[in-house]
């Protein structure tokens, strides 16, 4: 379990990235973590391995203080995806890269072999295990990235931004995937301001909404994600199904939906009720 | 990386950020001669402290003190390898003129990282890049210098991100003997350079479709023109050089240590 007790953060050249945050994250939550460019999710989540630590305030994981123990012990248990993958690539193969935080974290040389293999299997990238990180396309780097964080397998796992520069289908993957690691009782935490993505999670994510370092709001995603007023404060759209949806209020239809399974099933109810 | 800071622009109206590129390369210039013209302690004490009362009309003094705090490491590394190596010459003895000697030759130094940090942080790389333009400095080197300058915060930010990066993968900077320590930073080096060369790629290629350098003679919006203070702050500089050399050539200056004991 993840609690961040009143959290403030000042980065050193004296901007204000966090005013009071608060939040507790229950082992096996799916959490988003949205809003707009600024409004501090990142520097949060930079926080729950103990690269930040706070100026006032705390972060406990499992109990312990994020300041009492150093980021390596923690990361072996909070896996961090970075945003852009080009940020750690520095090894010759893939299969070295993804050995590299093994070698660190201390694993044997016979359970690295079987963690790689067990890694490129899972993200489909097998077939470049000798190939060269660099030379891979910007989807397959993400992937990559991805593959080296869950060979350890951390029991809580953060992505910072894992949408952007993917395209539809692979996003389609992503979702599928993370539902999936999530269903295996990690707890997985998302930080992006792709509102469709969020919308189309079924089960839909628990949904943290940030604007210029607070929490605005903090809840199902059927419920935030579909008020209005919530959405603007954190400069975000509401997904497209939620707009026709508030549109069609008048006529009676809920507006708290969120993505095409929940409209299919809403239509289709009415049409033959009547 | 806070050593950087120090030498990052920032926008404000004062005197000496209102002074003409040119003079304040002119007073860098002036200070590095007058540095290396002597090595007393007490002259470069005044060196030193002649120039402060710049650094508060200028209202740079949190930038200023970051970069001096930076180089703190490299301060200290100078004043014990000039007191080491003294000590050792002398035939392992210590004394206090070696102390004065080796806290000269550290003053040296940080008036040197003083007079550049005053004019970098009171000077805009474009007023740079122009006032090079104007002394007749190919254009091309001209931007890439002053590229160079702006890109540093950049470069240092994508540091810092790679640093978090890496030590969410369990990379321990800190760890080891020596040569460990340096091994540590491999991981670090590597994705820097490749990114900062990806980035001037971008770069070049954004510059090109703006149809950089499609004229031979590029013409400017504004001109550099040197107002009446402009004149009087170079003239006090020649001057205070003068009498620098004056000084230098006539008297001597005598070392602390022989006044006090």
């Amino acid at each position: 379990m993840i609690v961040v007790e009143n959290v403030y953060y000042t980065y050193p050249n004296g901007v204000e990235a966090l005013k009071g945050v608060s939040l507790r994250i229950k082992d096996g939550e799916f959490v988003a973590i949205m809003g707009e460019n600024g409004a501090g999710k990142t520097t949060l989540v930079l926080h729950l391995n103990g690269l930040l630590k706070p100026t006032k305030g705390r972060v406990l994981v499992d109990g312990v203080d994020t300041r009492e123990v150093s980021v390596a012990q923690l990361s072996r248990k909070v896996g961090l995806v970075f945003q852009n993958p080009d940020s750690q690539f520095f090894c010759s193969t893939v299969e070295e890269e993804i050995a590299f935080a093994l070698k660190n974290f201390g694993f044997s040389q016979e359970v690295i072999e079987k963690r790689i293999t067990w890694a490129l299997n899972l993200m489909n990238l097998k077939q470049y295990r000798h190939r060269s990180p660099f030379t891979l396309s910007g989807g397959e780097k993400k992937r990559v990235a991805l593959a080296a964080v869950l060979a350890w397998d951390p029991q809580i796992l953060i992505l910072d931004e894992p949408t952007i520069g993917q395209d539809y289908r692979q996003k389609e993957k992503l979702r599928q995937f993370i539902l999936q690691l999530n269903s295996q009782g990690r707890t997985v935490i998302i930080v992006t301001h792709d509102v469709e993505f969020v919308a189309d999670c079924v089960p839909a994510p628990r949904v943290v909404l940030m604007a210029g370092g607070r929490v605005i709001a903090d809840g199902d995603a059927e419920e935030v994600l579909t008020n209005p007023e919530l959405v603007k404060k954190a400069s975000l759209i509401q997904p497209q199904i939620s707009q026709v949806f508030q549109e069609l209020a008048d006529l009676g239809l809920p507006r708290n939906v969120l993505n095409v399974y929940e409209a299919r099933r809403i239509i289709l109810e009415r049409w033959r009720g009547r | 990386m806070s050593i950087f800071e120090g030498f990052v622009f920032r926008r404000i109206d004062t005197p000496i950020h209102r002074l003409d590129p040119r003079v304040k390369f002119l007073y860098t210039l002036v200070t590095l001669v007058l540095a290396i013209l002597f090595n007393e302690f007490l002259a470069l004490f005044v060196l030193f402290v002649g120039q402060l009362p710049l650094i508060w009309v200028a209202r740079v003094q949190r930038s200023w003190a970051r970069t001096m705090k930076g180089s703190l490491a490299l301060v200290l590394l100078i004043f014990f390898t000039n007191l080491l190596t003294r000590w050792a010459y002398a035939g392992f003895r210590l004394h206090p003129v070696y102390l004065e000697e080796s806290l000269a030759m550290t003053l040296r130094f940080l008036i040197l990282v003083e007079s550049f940090s005053i004019f970098s942080l009171t000077t805009s790389p474009d007023d740079l890049s122009l006032a090079m333009e104007q002394a007749g400095i190919p254009y091309w080197f001209c931007f890439a210098f002053t590229t160079s300058i702006r890109l540093m915060p950049a470069i240092a930010r994508d540091a810092q991100t790679i640093v978090n990066a890496q030590r969410s993968r369990g990379l321990e900077l800190e760890r080891g003997n020596f040569l460990t320590r340096i091994k540590n930073y491999i991981p670090i080096l590597v994705p820097l350079i490749v990114t900062t060369i990806r980035r001037s790629l971008e770069l070049a290629e954004a510059m090109e479709s703006r149809a950089w350098g499609a004229t031979e003679k590029r013409t400017s919006l504004t001109q550099l023109e040197m107002g009446k203070t402009d004149y009087i702050a170079t003239v006090f500089l020649l001057i205070l050089l003068a009498l620098a050399i004056y000084i230098r050539v006539s008297t001597r200056i005598p070392n602390l240590t022989s006044l006090i004991l």
